[in-house]
């Protein structure tokens, strides 16, 4: 077995913790895990990605372009920027709301998000697309954002080799006690909307 | 032994541990910081002496006279940090150490948050010293631990550097447990002048016997294991590819991708994880009966050169390629993709099907910026109002500060290496007197390589504007105490480094401190102390908002909000947006610092303050959690680190 798997989203909105928790539920069923992160400036604000790799004969948390199993996207346009990584009959969950760049404020670029979906329809066949911002506010916690992503990816089938319960228990030993629950909701959202 | 899954960083921490260091020292520095830091914070009972130094020179002169006295020691750097230490580094090369000392200096293809791309490698051949270069998390852990025994044995510090992708990768890796450490007890400097004291005589003598010993080096860097030979799949096959690093697993994926179609045509390989002394016995047998070898490597041609020099000493007829023949790319980092690209080229395969797809609709750019209510913004506008209308150069340096330099602020001209800025400012003073200059530098920068610039303007009657911009960390790398913070990565809650004492020893006769946030008394400040001739310094003092929780809240009057967007043209800040046509807080970014609020000409912006004022964010400062830490929520915001 072998996942190529890369998550992609804007500085803070969470790429880390949800790549950090496959991580953690992958380990404990006793999979090997590589994985590789954006650090240091490029995370101010600006796009950010990981590498994460589950399996057997892994010699380089790197993805080869065109050979990733799943790609994770929090945000449309960064959707795009790492749709290159995503094999041909690969599966791309993307939430559809979009993060405006402080450059779109100052020269008034007319960056919707939705004509990056519309490509990334065209250029997909396994995609599921929702609004990710909407799905935390109905949540309740705008932070709430990366779990629900993570629920999405594993409603999407995508990550088959682990179950909800896996992420559970990772979940729990990552955040602390009051947040549990609302995390467990955020998991389950996309599976329970059919997503 | 026990399974971890570590960020190669943590693990060269560990593996530091591991091997009994007594002293770790260092400058924080992407990618090597979190080296440092995790022994830290694995230092319970303060055995281990850990502390950042002032730069790279103090944290090397430090590691170096513990080595002396027969401790382990670790100092950590990335590779421009290197040149910092250079000189003594040097010279100790000459006088070698007792104690085991490894010099980990963090090199960084592409470069990805560095100013130059330079190779401590090569650094190594100059310097004469060992280098153990690891490619892999794992390989990181194991090697660290070898590299302190074999500085032990031949009384010489080693470099040991790993590249961005080993430091910042992570694995699930096997590591000791404290059981199994090795416990390391210094025996006491051993006075000794005719060793520890470096004259020109004693320098030939040992320049002599570095020769020597490096000559053996090459037949011990032959046999090292870590130097790996792995044969062909057919011994006719006369093809071989050499790799290092990361490239040499990024080597092993894509000849993973050929072993079953081209399962009799896999080719000689050669892994050279000690590029100095460079194995040359290990070579000569590698490039036996091959007709064409590629060298695959990142930064300088390193191997390749090596390679070509060993061909030509013995005569051997093999083609080379490489980055010398434009095979390898000679500048930038190697990728998965690269690397496959250059072994399909070289061993005449067929590449996978590559997809090409269409250009996207639009192109979104993310570059960094200065966080929403940085006071580096609120700094770097008050001097750009106070001075509008005078020729002016604002000479930057290294720091978030950095990013002063975006659009729409544009307040940073230059930008050279730690400290620059003040003798930049002084030289296009003396060369262009009508231009009013200004050397902006952060508070740890200045500590690490400022004073002497300033001390040289004091000195030679310069005149330019000293501004220092105190945000009371070292922000860029991940939030380092300072001499200026009062904390130690001891725990130690010590006296601060005054600033302004300090310039005030020197001799400055004007020194100014305001809060940036005051952008009225910034401004004016900024206009007064400009005006004075010599050398003058204003300090801008305002914490960094990662360390702090919120002052409060901007909001924006619909009634009164004209929709000029000045506050978005002025200062760019990523706490407005425009949604759905119309000028907007981004609460969730928002610090409520108020500059907006004093921008805006239609008084529509007000600041909501936290009746509870500014408080400390960092529970315990310094952060010595350990590495695996829970976290606040599901959220992993958390600036640099």
């Amino acid at each position: 077995m072998q996942k190529n798997i890369i998550l992609t989203g804007v500085g803070g909105q969470g790429t880390v913790l949800a790549s950090k928790l496959i991580a953690a539920a992958s380990l404990a069923k006793g999979y090997e895990v590589m994985s590789a992160e954006t650090i240091g400036m490029a995370q101010k604000g600006g796009s950010v990605f990981s590498h994460l790799r589950v399996g057997d004969e892994l010699y380089s948390p790197m993805i080869r372009r065109g050979t990733a199993d799943l790609l994770l996207a929090f945000e449309p346009a960064e959707a795009v920027r790492m749709l290159p990584y995503l094999k041909p009959d690969g599966t791309l969950v993307v939430s559809s709301h979009p993060i405006m760049p402080v450059t779109a404020a100052l020269s008034g670029t007319d960056y919707t998000g939705s004509e990056m979906i519309e490509y990334l329809k065209r250029e997909v066949s396994d995609i599921h697309v929702f609004d990710g911002a909407a799905a935390a506010s109905e949540i309740g916690n705008p932070k709430a954002l990366n779990v629900i992503m993570l629920g999405a990816a594993l409603a999407s089938g995508a990550l088959d080799f682990l179950t909800a319960d896996d992420l559970l228990t990772a979940i729990r030993a990552k955040v602390k006690p009051q947040f549990v629950a609302l995390n467990e909701r955020a998991l389950r959202y996309a599976s329970e909307k059919g997503i | 032994m026990k399974k971890a899954y570590l960020m190669g960083n943590e693990a060269i921490g560990l593996g530091a541990l591991a091997a009994g260091v007594n002293l770790v020292s260092g400058y924080p520095g992407t990618p090597s910081t979190e080296v440092l830091e995790t022994i830290a914070a694995h230092n319970d009972d303060g055995r281990i002496h850990v502390e950042w130094s002032t730069n790279e020179k103090a944290g090397m002169e430090t590691a170096a006279g513990a080595a002396y006295a027969g401790a382990r020691t670790l100092v950590t750097m990335k590779q421009v940090g290197l040149n910092v230490a250079t000189d003594p580094l040097m010279s100790l090369a000459y006088i070698g150490v007792e104690g085991g000392m490894v010099v980990l200096v963090a090199d960084d293809p592409g470069p990805i948050s560095s100013q130059t791309e330079q190779d401590t490698r090569t650094f190594a051949r100059y310097a004469k010293l060992p280098c153990f270069d690891p490619s892999s998390v794992q390989e990181a852990y194991d090697m660290i631990q070898e590299a302190f025994e074999f500085s032990e044995k031949y009384h010489t510090p080693v470099l040991f550097r790993p590249t961005t992708r080993v430091d910042h990768g992570y694995a699930s890796i096997t590591i000791k447990t404290p059981a199994e450490y090795t416990r390391h007890e210094p025996k006491g400097f051993a006075r000794d002048p005719g060793r520890w004291v470096i004259f020109p005589r004693l320098s030939l003598r040992a320049h002599g016997a570095i020769e020597h010993r490096n000559a053996e080096l090459t037949q011990v860097s032959s046999l090292y294991e870590r130097n790996r030979l792995i044969p062909a799949a057919r011994p006719v096959i006369r093809s071989g590819i050499v790799a290092q690093g990361v490239s040499w697993t990024y080597l092993a994926e894509a000849l993973h991708e050929f072993r079953s179609e081209h399962a009799s045509e896999l080719p000689r390989q050669l892994k050279i994880a000690m590029p100095f002394p460079f194995p040359e016995e290990l070579a000569v047998e590698f490039m036996h009966d091959l007709d064409e070898i590629l060298c695959i490597e990142e930064l300088d041609p390193v191997i390749e050169r090596e390679l070509t020099y060993i061909c030509g000493k013995y005569h051997l007829p093999v083609r080379i390629r490489g980055k010398l023949t434009g095979d390898i790319t000679a500048a930038g980092e190697n990728t998965r993709d690269s690397v496959y690209a250059a072994v399909v080229k070289f061993m005449d395969w067929q590449a996978a099907p590559a997809r090409t797809l269409p250009q996207p609709p639009l192109a979104v750019v993310r570059p960094p910026v200065l966080c929403a209510g940085c006071p580096h913004r609120a700094s770097f506008y008050a001097v750009k109002l106070a001075m509008k209308g005078q020729k002016c150069l604002f000479a930057g340096d290294i720091g978030c500060y950095t990013l002063g330099n975006a659009m729409p602020l544009d307040m940073v001209d230059t930008c050279l290496c730690m400290g620059a800025g003040l003798g930049i400012a002084q030289g296009i003073r003396a060369a262009d007197p009508g231009t009013k200059c200004f050397a902006f530098v952060g508070d740890s920068t200045f500590f690490a390589a400022a004073i002497p610039g300033a001390i040289n303007g004091v000195y030679n009657q310069a005149d330019f504007i000293l501004v220092v911009l105190d945000n009371s960390t070292t922000a860029m790398t991940g939030h380092q105490p300072h001499p200026g913070t009062g904390h130690t990565m001891m725990g130690e809650v010590v006296e601060k480094v005054s600033i302004e004492k300090t310039l005030a020893g020197i001799g400055i006769k004007t020194i100014r401190t305001v809060d940036p946030l005051d952008l009225e008394k910034a401004v004016a400040t900024v206009r007064d102390v400009a005006a004075e001739p010599g050398v003058k310094a204003i300090i801008f003092r305002s914490p960094c908002i990662a360390l702090v929780t919120p002052r409060g809240r901007a909001h924006i009057d619909a009634d009164q909000c004209r929709q000029c967007k000045k506050c978005i043209r002025e200062i760019g800040c990523p706490g407005i947006v425009i949604e759905q046509g119309r000028v907007t807080i981004d609460a969730s970014q928002c610090t409520g610092c108020g500059l907006c609020s004093e921008i805006c000409p239609f008084d529509a912006i007000d600041v909501t303050l936290d009746p509870r004022g500014v408080r400390l964010k960092a529970k315990g400062w310094p952060p010595r959690q350990p590495a695996a830490g829970r976290q606040d929520s599901a959220d992993s915001k958390g600036g640099d680190q």
